[in-house]
């Protein structure tokens, strides 16, 4: 059934019984063109670009629990195309056009909110780099202003301009950039993916990566053996986990990065503001709450929480860009595990390994390039090429020092 | 997270620098481009026991190898770098 005014108004007249599962909870099958490892966003993307662009039908979707379970639902939603190097613009850029799109393509409410996305500068140097970062975009055709100081200002007078230390001198500004729902992402894609045959498979894990003479013939699951033609692994923070079930090490470390929602109040901010002078972020969700952030903790981690020090340094953030928000209280908190690369671009690529792909590298921006990543992802396992937006993406990078360093910072896995 | 510092005792990890795998090792200065890019940016990236190094920027001073569980955070060991 499709969602539509027609059958919303039929449903609240049935006293909403009548609606059905947005997708069957398949049981694995013996064998399969490609495998998807990870139902996540991307995951579930990539399957549903494989079976309605590129004609690919026996796809299975593997997820170890249940879909969405992953970062795709612990993330805090902010989409945005403002990239500096040409690897990686036309990737984001690609991305960005699809989420405009999305809610017609998927028949599903992404809340897909072109809010804005405004990055501050403080200091001359940081405006000469937005104002190098802006050009890039232009040049690029993507949208970008920057703004001074009473620009910024009449947009949130709220902010702290005089700040002794971090005084605002204006930001850069990408008007189509702001939030998505991330879970209506993950039920969107579950669902069209649904509808064209894919099996998505909950509650199995896989263990391991079986191959015969050098070339992958399917996976190890909970569930039993899946045998696969290609296997695509899209497990953001677990990519080092899966990859080395297939004997390869990766150019990623796994860390924690902690996300805040505050309780809910009125309207306030309408639009997704980055504090410059430190690591903070925030916007508003519809619920009311202010949901933000700042840098991930900086070890190695797989335990999804994270410590102290960066709750206090996030919330100093928060405090010398909008004092305001001072004496509201933090209802939620949490930790998600990203696969931070050694660059901060990500890698969509074959493994050295035949019939395996890879999906990994997300650092802490993978949910803006969910549909990109979705698509690319799909037209290399499809065709075995990279797709055109994403060639600059390859694992041999490292090596060749043909690296995509947005900060210009070198190798280091605190990047993106 | 308090990392027992073997000079300074229990203190808070914020006192610290966290610099990373220490397992891996610095090739030669004429190795293969292939050792070079397996230091600088291949990790093994455990979730378990992860050896790493720690600097007590805020305390002695002193590079310690910690020896942590990347799933729970608990500190195993700890000794002075060499
Ligand atoms: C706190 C936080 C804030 C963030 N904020 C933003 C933001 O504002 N904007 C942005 O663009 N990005 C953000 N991110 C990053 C973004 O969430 C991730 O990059 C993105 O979600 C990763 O892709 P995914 O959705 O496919 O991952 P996931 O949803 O994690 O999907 C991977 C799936 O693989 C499954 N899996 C793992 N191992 C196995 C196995 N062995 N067998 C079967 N399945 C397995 C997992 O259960 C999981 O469901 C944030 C992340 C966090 C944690
Ligand atoms: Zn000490």
């Amino acid at each position: 059934m499709g969602y539509s005014a027609f059958s919303l108004l039929k449903n609240a007249l049935t006293g909403h019984r009548h609606w059905r599962p947005a997708w069957r909870d398949a049981a694995p099958q013996a064998q399969y063109d490609v495998v998807i490892v990870g139902g996540g966003g991307h995951g579930l993307a990539t399957a549903y670009y494989l079976a309605r662009v590129y004609g690919v039908r026996r796809v299975a979707v593997v997820e170890k629990g249940w879909i969405g379970s992953g970062y795709a639902g612990r993330n805090t939603t902010i989409i945005r195309s403002n990239y500096l190097l040409p690897g990686n613009i036309p990737f984001y850029e690609l991305s960005m056009q699809l989420w405009e799109g999305l809610e017609q393509e998927l028949n599903y409410n992404a809340m897909v909110s072109q809010r804005g996305v405004l990055n501050l500068y403080h200091s001359d140097a940081q405006r000469d780099a937005y104002a190098r970062r802006g050009n890039a975009m232009r040049l690029h055709g993507v949208d970008a202003e920057l703004l001074d100081r009473a620009a910024v200002k009449r947009m949130l007078p709220y902010l702290d301009f005089d700040n002794a230390r971090f005084p605002i001198q204006g930001g850069l500004l990408q008007r189509r950039g702001g939030t998505a729902r991330h879970d209506a992402v993950v039920w969107g894609y579950a669902r069209a993916a649904d509808r064209l045959g894919v099996d998505i498979i909950q509650n199995c894990e896989v263990t391991g990566i079986r191959s015969e003479q050098g070339r992958v013939v399917g996976i190890e699951t909970t569930r039993g053996f899946i045998g696969a033609a290609k296997v695509g692994l899209a497990v953001a923070g677990n990519s080092s986990r899966l990859a080395a079930m297939a004997g390869l090490r990766l150019p990623i470390e796994s860390h924690v990065l902690q996300a805040f929602v505050s309780e809910g109040v009125k309207p306030l901010i309408d639009t997704v503001v980055t504090f410059g002078a430190g690591h903070f972020y925030i916007s508003q969700s519809d619920k009311g709450g202010l949901v933000f952030g700042g840098d991930i903790d900086g070890y190695n981690s797989y335990a999804q929480r994270g410590n102290l020090p960066v709750i206090e340094d996030v919330c100093e953030g928060g405090m010398a860009l909008m004092p305001m928000i001072g004496r509201l209280r933090l209802l939620r908190h949490w930790g998600g595990i990203m696969d931070m690369s050694m660059d901060g671009s990500p890698i969509i690529d074959r493994a050295p390994v035949d019939g395996l792909y890879l999906n990994a590298g997300w650092c802490y921006g993978g949910f803006k390039a969910t549909p990109g990543s979705g698509l690319s992802f799909a037209h290399l396992l499809a065709t075995d090429t990279p797709h055109e937006t994403a060639t600059a993406f390859r694992l041999d990078r490292f090596g060749r020092g043909a690296v995509i360093d947005e900060k210009g910072q070198g190798a280091h896995p605190n990047l993106h | 997270m308090l990392i027992p510092c073997p000079h300074c005792g229990a203190r808070l990890s914020e006192e610290f620098v966290c610099h990373g795998d220490a397992t891996r090792q610095r090739p030669a200065y004429d190795a293969s481009d292939e050792a070079w890019t397996d230091y600088v940016y291949l990790r093994d990236n455990p979730a378990g026991a992860h050896r790493e190094h720690w600097y007590h920027a805020a305390g002695c001073h002193a590079w310690l190898v910690v020896t942590r569980d990347t799933r729970t955070h608990q500190i195993i060991g700890v000794e002075v770098a060499r």
